[in-house]
């Protein structure tokens, strides 16, 4: 089938992706540069991710397999799909964290902007600073006051800013993450002081003070009331204008809200390995899913 | 303690909250009898080791020289001296075990290459732990303070200058440091202990917070890890102050001690003593008015070991941010 455009789409949602399902064509329109996305005079790295063959595991369980995916840049891609697809695990797999948990590996090839983060001799810490991550539950440093998470990761590698430098970064990337107004006159007050939608947004802030390319993003609104959800959400597409923006998600009605891509994914059943069933424009995968599995879960006729 | 232990007294004593109505079972009833009865018990024992080193040692405060042992003109000058060293010995242990304990915990937590290894590691620390004092002794005796003497005969050559190395070193290596080191040994256990309980309580959120960050494994232990375990690093060197204070048999059977010496020298074939091992030491061939000189002593160490956990516990607050 040839995927169309609808002609009501916006310039923010005029960005394509290739599918593990996909065409020809569908690759052809991610490769072409897409006009109005990202901000003027970016430079050619746009933050755009191919996943090739990804395969990952805890110990000798497989619990993703064979994903192959476009992600493309300065745009949010949703993945979804019921619990224990995998979808959170590929997503770690991304900025290499999946690998943290002892025993557990990916196999495959991710590619930023074409530089495979898989390769021998690339170091996963370096990955990390250029893949930030923001988690399912906030996690904030209890230790360290509002300013000092901001500067979290400048602080970690020993290269604290100082006086203006500082306060300039910490502004930028609090008002980057909506919260500047909420607290700027409580800067030195501990992290932990802020309510949980605060912190996720604090986390975001954090996260984006590392100047990364990608921010990945685990579930980053279940913990939350929904009008901090939609605190976050609004951040989200804000983002997207800088960053490739991935998020895991259970929420069906938030990955129409807010996505540009939306990756299905699911398992045979429990204890089967998570598989990339059908990925596309976030239009279309609403609109006319091409395999009945994603039409079934997206309507809620799940099993 | 005894406060802690009264309080669970009194709390035993109110009627359980959401428990049936009309009162307790006679098994629940004779349970907080036993809890009251045991909380009292530890409070009364505390109450009357108080005040049996009050009234059998309140006299020797005030005692002149004929009732007190090792020639001493009055109680503070006996005291002062073996106050001194006690802090001095305990304080050294402290200084040497502080960083080993926090890296053998590192090691056995977030370094451990697999949770086997991090048992282990547990297990052979938890079994340094369960040596007796006088094997330490011994070994400190026979095998360390020989094995010491070249080294401070170094250290007296090029840190001379320094008070802590002036002086003559002693040719038999039975000296404060030596003592200082087998206290070391002893109280790293503990510390050790201490340190790896706090630190696997560290959230697996922040270490993934750190690591996303970018951080290496060192990085996201100076973030993530080490402040928030900052209570229990403290809590386990009062610990270990604590015990290196009360150490007895090991600092008795090691130093060559000169009783009313005070001096910094850690090398030196003339030590100051402990109050423990002063007691230890001198007991045997006391009577009388020297024996409650004794344990007007040991008052003191009571005292000052209170101070200490005190002052750990001020710390331990303090230590985490809110």
């Amino acid at each position: 089938m040839t995927a169309t455009v609808p002609n009501s789409m916006t310039n923010s949602k005029a960005v394509a992706a290739a599918t593990a399902t996909g065409t020809a064509q569908d690759a052809a329109r991610l490769a072409a540069p897409t006009p109005g996305v990202g901000s003027p005079g970016a430079h050619a790295a746009v933050g755009s991710m191919s996943i090739d063959n990804v395969s990952c595991f805890y110990g000798s369980h497989l619990a993703v397999a064979d994903v192959s995916l476009e992600i493309p840049g300065r745009a949010v891609t949703a993945f979804i799909g019921p619990s224990g697809c995998g979808k959170s695990t590929l997503l770690r797999a991304i900025n290499r964290m999946h690998e943290v948990i002892p025993g557990a590996k990916a196999v495959g090839s991710i590619k930023l902007d074409g530089v495979d983060l898989y390769t021998k001799g690339i170091d996963p810490v370096s990955v990390r600073s250029k893949v930030g991550m923001v988690f399912q539950k906030p996690n904030p440093f209890p230790a360290m006051s509002i300013k000092d998470n901001v500067l979290a990761g400048l602080i970690i590698r020993g290269a604290r800013p100082r006086g203006s430098a500082a306060d300039e970064l910490v502004e930028r990337c609090l008002t980057r993450a909506h919260l500047w107004d909420e607290v700027k006159d409580r800067l030195k007050k501990s992290g932990d002081s802020l309510s949980g939608g605060q912190q996720q947004r604090l986390c975001i802030a954090r996260a984006i003070a590392v100047q990364p390319d990608v921010v990945l993003m685990d579930e980053p609104c279940s913990a939350l009331d929904p009008i901090s959800t939609l605190a976050i959400e609004e951040l989200m597409r804000d983002l997207a204008r800088d960053y490739t923006v991935v998020v895991v998600t259970h929420n069906m009605a938030q990955a129409n809200r807010i996505s540009d891509v939306t990756a299905f994914f699911s398992l045979a059943s429990a204890g089967q390995p998570g598989r990339l069933v059908e990925a596309g424009l976030t239009t279309d995968i609403f609109s006319a899913p091409k395999v009945t599995a994603t039409r079934d879960y997206i309507d809620g006729r799940f099993g | 303690m005894s406060v802690s232990a009264l309080d669970l007294a009194q709390g035993a004593g109110r009627a359980p909250v959401g428990g049936p109505a009309g009162g307790a079972t006679p098994g629940e009833r004779g349970f907080a009898g036993a809890m009251k009865g045991a909380a009292i018990a530890v409070a009364l024992v505390l109450v009357g080791v108080l005040i049996f080193l009050a009234v059998r040692g309140g006299p020797a405060f005030f005692a002149g020289a004929a009732d007190l042992p090792a020639h001493a003109g009055n109680f503070l000058s006996l005291a002062a001296p073996l106050a001194f060293g006690s802090l001095w010995v305990a304080v050294i242990a402290l200084a040497v075990a502080s960083l080993p304990s926090i890296g053998v915990a590192l090691a056995a937590t977030i370094y451990a290459p697999s949770a086997r290894f991090g048992r282990l590691l547990g297990a052979v620390l938890d079994l340094l732990a369960a040596v007796p004092s006088v094997v330490f002794g011994l070994w400190g005796l026979m095998v360390l303070a020989p094995a010491m003497v070249p080294l401070y005969d170094w250290a007296h050559q090029h840190l001379g200058w320094l008070p802590f190395f002036a002086g003559q070193p002693s040719v038999t290596g039975r000296t404060v440091l030596t003592a200082g080191l087998v206290v070391a040994v002893m109280i790293l256990p503990i510390m050790a202990a201490m340190c790896r309980e706090s630190f696997a309580l560290t959230p697996p959120a922040l270490m993934e917070a750190a690591y996303a960050l970018g951080a290496t494994r060192w990085e996201m232990v100076r973030t993530a890890v080490l402040p928030v375990a900052r209570s229990g690093i403290v809590a386990g060197g009062m610990l270990g102050l604590g015990r290196a204070l009360g150490e007895t048999m090991a600092v008795a059977m090691v130093l060559s001690a000169t009783p009313g010496l005070i001096s910094v020298n850690v090398i030196s074939a003339e030590n100051p003593s402990t109050i423990a091992a002063f007691i230890a030491s001198t007991f045997p061939e006391s009577t009388g008015s020297k024996v409650s000189a004794l344990i007007a002593l040991g008052l003191v160490l009571f005292a000052i070991s209170l101070v200490v956990s005190i002052l750990g516990r001020r710390f331990a607050k303090t230590g985490v941010a809110k």
